[in-house]
């Protein structure tokens, strides 16, 4: 597994795709099976373990190191797994095979688990131990998509890449029948049917740039707040794709069971319980789920909402203009009330989209679609066919209050930043924002945090009110949790006003007027 | 008749002001962050060893580095610490440190009251390049905790050389640019890769020329080093400080791998925010394992810490029952250039 870890590390910190290809190929000559089939799984997320929850890993933890430090180390480092690989206390660094990790990992009963994983721990170092966390918790997170493995794949033997995708689907780890048919070996048996297709994508405009167009050569309809989803029924074989090719089958029986027709289909996953289409939340609630309980199916039902044919009843209709898809579209049966057609708007000129947008009927609608009559369906995100004109962010000018670490990426720096506006003579906490500013902001914020530090609770950081954050969000809520009785949907700091006095921030009562 | 001495409280012979930490009986400042009339200097890094005090007292090297960086004339006078000095009403000593070239602890004795010492930046991994760290007994230690949690247990750098080795091995066509800060950092880094088997030239940034020449006149032997300036860089590891990947030098390499050294590279996010693509951990300070056996060996009756992670290593003192507290001292960089 020495191998291996170095690898993730190694991976997890090249940006470049070739030189990703590159380890990963290495690392696949040099490896033997089946230790190689089960990091190709692991790393492209086909690899279905024992789920070890953070409970049982902070529990062996909190056997071995003071409560109190494993605190200001996880807060410090930002990731669990990374944590305890760090702080876990052992001499040795055995080079343990990868497919021993992996029979623990799936073999072990749940009341063995925690001591087999301390031993485990106990026999590895520290790069190694990361490694094996990371394979318990199920998150590698290192940007390397299952296309590029297959690319990888296609450039060690015989097979490109186009006839390792046609079978992909259909093979499990640690894929010996796949190394040997790239060693020489004659192609594998399979039943690779229902294989996602790359999904087509829209780029972001606005309201000047659409002046340039004539809206008499595009259609129109809601850009709905839920998941691009790629439904298909193969002859049988039913799958559903998340855009990128992720297989979200699992999570949602009630679709594939409601997938009765002959076909590829492309549109957005919603909760939808009868005519009304559920919050994004809602659908957020059955997203990466293994079992799904008669409960939640019956409270969160999910359904699909077509917009785009690209397989229909043997026929691909890619190459057709997007309005001879849509015809097709509109005749189609799809024979159960899960599945429906998502409505085209009626406009004449951008003006007239502009109003529907601005007042869109119900709120789980983030804007409009824009697309091209002559459109065909590639894959990918062409620049022109296809546009998205989300709505606009509102904006306030915001005090900074408290400040916090952030985890992940973030972590080791003060990231969580709590604004907050007056309120007559005092200022009131809004809501808080992790994002939107820059690496190099990132630090200056940080830097000015730890310059104007009032006082200390725990991780949070009282801050001396004078610096003043433009906050951008999508929307407004009233809300009985929050002591300024609003909520605000996604804010983030859009600009940093090192040069507005705290005096000029905005009041709440400014904001509450932007409840409609 | 006899006079009564009365023993001073340790927090009347030093403690912290906005320039720094003071002594009142010698009335002199330790590593201050601002021009004061007399400063005593641990080491060399810029946020150390600042220029425009009255007076300097350091070890010859450190005042031979400050010379470089700021011009002869970066203090009023300079006075090379050699051997116990007496200053005001106190005997101030300069021990090795182990940080840098030159690094030194300074170890204050008061006529009256318990001794202080001042670690400065220390480490006591072996460092071709230093000194290495001795220890001073002292009534009070005052360390610094750049890495005082438990997760910061520095690796062998030997193996981090190792894996430099592996991936200029997988990707012979590509420079790899290293970051290191240009004092001690980078020299140390250029013995690691010597020690590691790399004997051809090796590229160094126009701003290590000197530091890197100061380090050959003192007997550290580099071996042969090319600038990394010229159109056509020949060696395959250049070394760089920081600041120098975001300038317009760095473009003249077709896709270098890109890495770093220090000790933050042990966290991961801590590499990506770097934007590093080979992150070699790689520390001049003490890790956790150094800092808390430090403490365990020196025993004082009081522990002082100046910045870091002063949190992690204050709740360890509380475990262990030692008597510790934090400064807060601002102004010094977790890392510094």
């Amino acid at each position: 597994m020495r191998a291996f870890a170095n690898l993730l590390e190694r991976q997890a910190f090249t940006p470049a795709r070739n030189a990703k290809l590159r380890l990963l190929r290495h690392y696949l000559e040099a490896t033997p099976d089946p230790d190689r089939g089960f990091a190709l799984a692991a790393l492209t997320g086909d690899l279905k373990l024992r789920t070890v929850t953070p409970g049982l890993l902070r529990g062996l933890m909190v056997e071995r190191v003071d409560e109190q430090l494993f605190a200001l180390s996880y807060d410090f480092v930002g990731d669990l797994a990374e944590t305890i690989a760090l702080l876990w206390d052992t001499d040795r660094d055995e080079d343990v095979p990868l497919h021993q990790a992996v029979a623990l990992l799936s073999e072990t009963g749940k009341a063995g688990l925690p001591a087999a994983i301390a031993g485990m721990l106990d026999r590895l170092g520290p790069s190694q131990r990361l490694a094996f966390l990371k394979l318990a918790t199920g998150n590698m997170r290192i940007g390397l998509s299952a296309r590029m493995a297959r690319m990888a794949l296609a450039e060690m033997g015989v097979p490109d890449v186009a006839q390792i995708e046609e079978i992909w689907h259909g093979l499990t780890p640690p894929y010996q029948p796949l190394f040997d048919w790239i060693a020489g070996g004659t192609r594998p048996e399979h039943a690779a049917k229902a294989p996602f297709r790359p999904v087509m994508l829209s780029t972001p405009v606005d309201l000047d740039q659409l002046q340039a167009f004539d809206p008499a050569d595009y259609i129109a309809e809601w850009k709905w707040d839920g998941i691009r989803v790629q439904a298909i029924n193969d002859g049988g074989v039913r799958r559903l794709y998340s855009r990128t090719g992720e297989d979200i089958s699992g999570s949602f029986p009630d679709l594939i069971e409601a997938l009765e027709f002959d076909g590829a289909v492309d549109g957005e996953l919603l909760v939808r319980r009868g005519d009304d289409v559920a919050v994004f939340g809602d659908l957020q609630k059955r997203l990466g789920r293994k079992q799904v309980g008669k409960t939640i199916l019956d409270s969160h039902p999910a359904s699909l909402r077509v917009y785009d044919l690209m397989i229909w009843q043997g026929r691909d209709l890619r190459d057709l203009p997007l309005v001879d898809r849509r015809a097709v579209l509109e005749g189609a049966d799809f024979g159960n009330d899960r599945i429906d057609v998502s409505p085209l708007l009626d406009f004449t000129t951008w003006d007239d989209l502009a109003a529907l947008r601005a007042e869109p009927p119900v709120p789980v609608i983030e804007g409009v679609m824009i697309k091209r009559r002559d459109s065909v369906y590639v894959g990918g995100r062409p620049r022109g066919p296809w546009f998205k004109w989300k709505r606009d962010p509102h904006v306030v000018d915001a005090v900074l209050l408290y400040a916090q670490r952030g985890h992940g990426k973030r972590s080791g720096f003060y990231s969580d930043f709590t604004f907050g506006l007056w309120d007559a003579d005092q200022l009131v906490p809004v809501g808080k924002a992790y994002f939107g500013f820059t690496d190099e902001e990132l630090r200056e914020l940080d830097r000015f945090v730890r310059n104007n530090t009032i006082e200390r609770f725990g991780p949070v950081r009282s801050i001396a009110p004078k610096l003043v954050l433009e906050v951008a969000f999508e929307g407004l809520n009233a809300s009985g949790r929050h002591k300024s009785g609003v909520a605000m949907r996604f804010p983030r700091i859009s600009r940093i006003r090192w040069d507005k006095p705290a005096v000029e921030a905005d009041h709440l009562s400014t904001l509450k007027a932007m409840i409609l | 008749m006899f006079t009564i001495f009365k023993p001073m409280r340790a927090d009347q012979i030093l403690h912290p002001t906005d320039a720094g930490l003071y002594c009142p009986p010698g009335d002199f400042y330790i590593d201050p962050i601002r021009p004061v009339p007399r400063a005593l200097i641990t080491h060399g890094h810029g946020d150390h060893a600042r220029s425009g005090h009255g007076a300097v007292m350091a070890t010859r090297q450190t005042l031979e580095i400050m010379a470089i960086r700021y011009g002869e004339d970066f203090a009023g006078q300079r006075q090379v610490a050699d051997g116990p000095v007496r200053i005001g009403d106190t005997t101030v000593s300069f021990h090795p440190a182990g940080h840098i070239l030159g690094s030194a602890q300074i170890a204050v004795q008061p006529d009256h009251g318990p001794k202080i010492v001042v670690s400065g930046d220390y480490c006591r991994h072996p460092n071709p390049v230093s000194a290495p760290w001795e220890p001073v007994p002292c009534d009070i230690f005052v360390t610094e905790a750049t890495f005082g949690l438990p997760v910061f247990r520095h690796p062998d750098p030997a193996g981090e050389m190792v894996r430099l080795l592996a991936s200029m091995a997988e990707f012979p066509e590509r420079h790899h640019l290293i970051g290191a800060y240009a004092l001690g950092k980078a020299q140390r880094l250029i013995m690691l890769a010597r020690a590691a088997g790399i004997d051809g030239p090796i590229a160094i940034h126009g701003a290590l020329q000197r530091l890197c020449d100061y380090h050959v006149e003192q007997g550290i032997d580099l071996g042969p080093l090319v600038p990394a300036t010229a159109d056509q860089v020949e060696a395959q590891l250049v070394i760089a400080p920081p600041s120098a990947f975001a300038s317009a030098w760095v473009q003249r390499f077709r896709d270098p791998v890109i890495g770093f050294a220090s000790g933050w590279m042990a966290v991961r996010a801590r590499a990506r925010q770097r934007g590093v693509e080979l992150p070699l951990v790689i520390s001049d300070h003490v890790d956790w394992p150094q800092v808390t056996q430090t403490i365990t060996e020196l025993a004082p009756q009081e522990v002082w810490i100046t910045h870091g992670a002063e949190d992690g290593l204050l709740r360890w003192c509380e475990l262990q029952g030692i008597p510790a507290r934090p400064l807060r001292l601002v102004g010094y960089e977790d890392e510094p250039e």
